[in-house]
């Protein structure tokens, strides 16, 4: 298990630097979990976002790709800076900041993630992909970053944690693609962002509309509709 | 041809744009004049069965993106027409002026994001234009500001944006198995793609296929990942449920077909027909079994695209050509079909106020021309002739038969009689009764029967006797699809 030896040995080189990075990302995801307050996650968010950044501008040293050093920037003045800032602006606006909304203990709910995060990572060991320039380990840590975003959508019950949830499984892609497609042409990578940028403005926007309707940001009164 | 596909991106934009600051009435009129441009647009494509690109190659249309790009500005010249009566008139209140302006701009915006996606030359693209019409859809769902309406858009936007992560994840993974034979800096275009895909691992391209149906099939509506499907359907406004059965979920169809060709040519087509026939059977078996079971009308109708759907899955899942063209008229027919019917159900929304069934009765007679039309929508739909679902699934069946999948053929059309036994029994319960007393006769709006008149006669000409050139282009994009290695 080269993922588990990665994580316990000291960064040596730059390869390892990326890969601590996206334990890092993990490890915030963990933390979501536990945050009681919206405000609590909103902040794990940016520094996930920050992680992600950081990774961008060790790929483009490692790999010499001058573009990931725009691509680092604007990541992090869209995902540390502009998607908290919206987030927050809304919580505040609405004057709620939601405690409590698991839907199981905390325990169990890390205990959970920690499951699928192995079997994200024993899914991606198994995968035919072998490169020396590739820090495969933080591809499998992306993997089960994004699976833990999924278990984190699904056992909380309050709209900001959702959001925050599919924004972190976008950090998890990202760590994914800086993985996998570092030289994906920019203007890909750009529209990826912008896309991202927009979608952040309508969660925002339906945030808003749910707590106008509803008076709360919890989603445990929204089970008219069943699918 | 370069410059007509230039057009189609600017015209709904620029009516998107305009919509926020004209007058209501100007507003309605450039919605009008930009849906009939852009499927005039469209046709003037058929013609063409090369390959038509722009900007070097982001922008670009060949036979199948034109099959789908018939489809969506079909809809959206349909459903600017109906709109105009839907989103009524007259009501001079600052409330009226800015519901109309949000609407219409929510519409051409959610159109031009449409129209987009199979005009991207790149899957990186692609990806990106989805994602879009999903945003802009999510807040047209919420429009109405009813608590049903923001719960729906609420499930809608997460859930169809948690399986487009999966589906840009599958991007990224078909873009590293692009790198062996394209280098570490290619553009995911599709022409590249398809002719280095001989040279991709296997067991790469398979991972891709399978996250790109898992992930584009939450927006398509595949059970079991569909479950935002019927709730976003019945409580968005009319013309935006007809676009998001009609165009939408078939637009997220034509990604995976993207995914397809790839797939077929790297790893052979066993794989992903497999892939499809799983996804497209629990579609098309479940949908058949709620269908029985729907007390609304408009949840019955979406409820019968997941059914569609899984028919399109599963007649791509057969090996024959003939399978893949009943599959890409049906992309077309359904278009037509199911917008048609959910026309009618919003001149019945208008007419009884209700969208419960138990409460709709009497509908042809209460609405001479809309009821009439909705009774033959809802049986072209369960494939009656001479309408065109019933030319294409019976080009499905044929094919089914043909590459000696008898007993999946059986299945099939044993499923999709389940189904039309469920719709037809719901639809005649409301509309062949007696209409209750104190009804008015009469119907609410000119423009919201014209549009339905359209629908009706895409699905005679496509079930009869379709266009030649229609068919050169159906059959050239079957074959754009069929290439096995």
């Amino acid at each position: 298990m080269h993922v588990f030896a990665t994580l316990v040995a000291a960064p040596s080189t730059v390869t390892d630097g990326a890969e601590t990075v996206a334990v890092l990302v993990l490890l915030s995801q963990y933390a979501m979990f536990r945050a009681g307050l919206s405000r609590s996650q909103v902040r794990l968010y940016a520094f996930q976002s920050l992680s992600v950044s950081a990774l961008a501008l060790i790929v483009a040293a490692t790999r010499h790709i001058g573009e990931l050093y725009v691509l680092a920037g604007l990541s992090l003045l869209l995902k540390v800076i502009l998607v908290p800032s919206v987030i927050m602006r809304v919580l505040k606006e609405v004057r709620g900041d939601l405690a409590g909304s698991h839907r199981f203990g905390v325990a169990t709910m890390v205990l959970c993630a920690i499951v699928l995060s192995v079997f994200g990572v024993f899914v991606v060991e198994g995968m035919p992909i072998h490169s020396k320039s590739l820090p495969l380990p933080a591809l499998a840590l992306a993997a089960a970053v994004v699976l833990v975003a999924f278990l984190l959508v699904i056992v909380r019950s309050d709209v900001v944690s959702q959001a925050v949830g599919f924004f972190s499984l976008e950090n998890g892609v990202s760590v994914a693609s800086l993985v996998l497609a570092a030289g994906l042409p920019f203007i890909a990578e750009v529209a990826f962002l912008f896309d991202l940028l927009v979608a952040v403005v309508v969660f925002g926007l339906l945030m808003r509309v749910h707590h106008g309707r509803a008076a709360t940001l919890s989603t445990r009164h929204l089970e008219r509709l069943r699918g | 041809m370069a410059g007509v596909l230039v057009a189609l991106l600017v015209l709904p934009l620029a009516a998107s744009l305009s919509s926020w600051w004209a007058r209501p009435a100007l507003t309605r009129a450039l919605t009008l004049v930009s849906g009939v441009a852009t499927f005039a647009l469209a046709l003037a494509l058929v013609p063409s069965t090369g390959v038509t690109a722009a900007f070097g190659g982001w922008l670009r249309a060949d036979s199948l993106s034109i099959v789908f790009l018939l489809a969506v500005a079909f809809l959206y010249a349909a459903t600017a027409v109906f709109s105009l009566g839907y989103v009524r008139q007259g009501e001079e209140t600052p409330e009226a002026r800015r519901y109309t302006r949000r609407f219409f701009a929510g519409l051409n915006l959610f159109a031009w994001a449409m129209v987009a996606a199979p005009l991207m030359g790149s899957l990186a693209l692609l990806w990106v234009a989805i994602e879009v019409t999903t945003v802009v859809s999510a807040l047209l769902v919420a429009i109405d500001d009813t608590d049903g309406a923001v719960e729906a858009a609420w499930k809608y936007v997460l859930i169809a944006s948690m399986g487009l992560g999966i589906a840009l994840l599958a991007t990224l993974v078909m873009y590293y198995a692009g790198t062996s034979a394209l280098g570490s800096s290619n553009e995911l275009f599709y022409a590249k793609l398809l002719g280095a895909a001989h040279g991709f691992s296997p067991e790469v391209v398979r991972l891709s296929f399978g996250l790109a149906v898992l992930g584009f099939g939450t927006k398509m509506g595949l059970v079991p990942v569909h479950t935002w499907l019927p709730d976003a359907h019945s409580e968005a406004p009319t013309p935006v449920s007809a676009l998001l059965s009609g165009a939408l979920l078939t637009v997220s169809f034509y990604a995976i077909l993207r995914f397809y060709e790839v797939s077929v040519r790297a790893v052979g087509p066993a794989f992903p027909r497999d892939v499809l026939l799983v996804f497209g059977l629990a579609s098309l078996g479940l949908a058949a079994l709620y269908l029985a079971d729907q007390r609304d009308l408009k949840r019955l109708l979406a409820y019968s695209s997941v059914e569609h759907m899984g028919i399109l899955a599963i007649g791509m899942s057969f090996s024959a050509p003939v399978a893949v063209v009943g599959v890409l008229l049906h992309v077309l027919a359904h278009a037509a079909g199911k917008s048609t019917a959910f026309f009618g159900a919003g001149s019945v929304v208008r007419k009884f106020g209700t969208k419960e069934l138990h409460r709709v009765r009497g509908v042809v007679s209460a609405l001479p021309w809309s009821g009439p039309m909705l009774l033959l929508a809802v049986l072209a739909l369960s494939a009656m002739p001479p309408f065109g679902l019933f030319r294409s699934e019976f080009l499905i069946v044929e094919g089914g038969l043909s590459s000696q999948a008898t007993a999946l053929s059986a299945v099939l059309v044993v499923l999709v009689t389940v189904a039309f036994l469920g719709l037809s029994w719901h639809a005649s319960e409301a509309m062949l009764t007696p209409m209750p007393e104190g009804t008015v006769r009469g119907e609410t709006s000119a423009w919201m029967v014209g549009a339905m008149v359209v629908g009706m006669i895409a699905l005679v000409v496509l079930g009869v006797h379709p266009p030649s050139q229609l068919s050169e282009l159906i059959t050239h994009a079957a074959g754009e699809l069929g290439g096995a290695r």
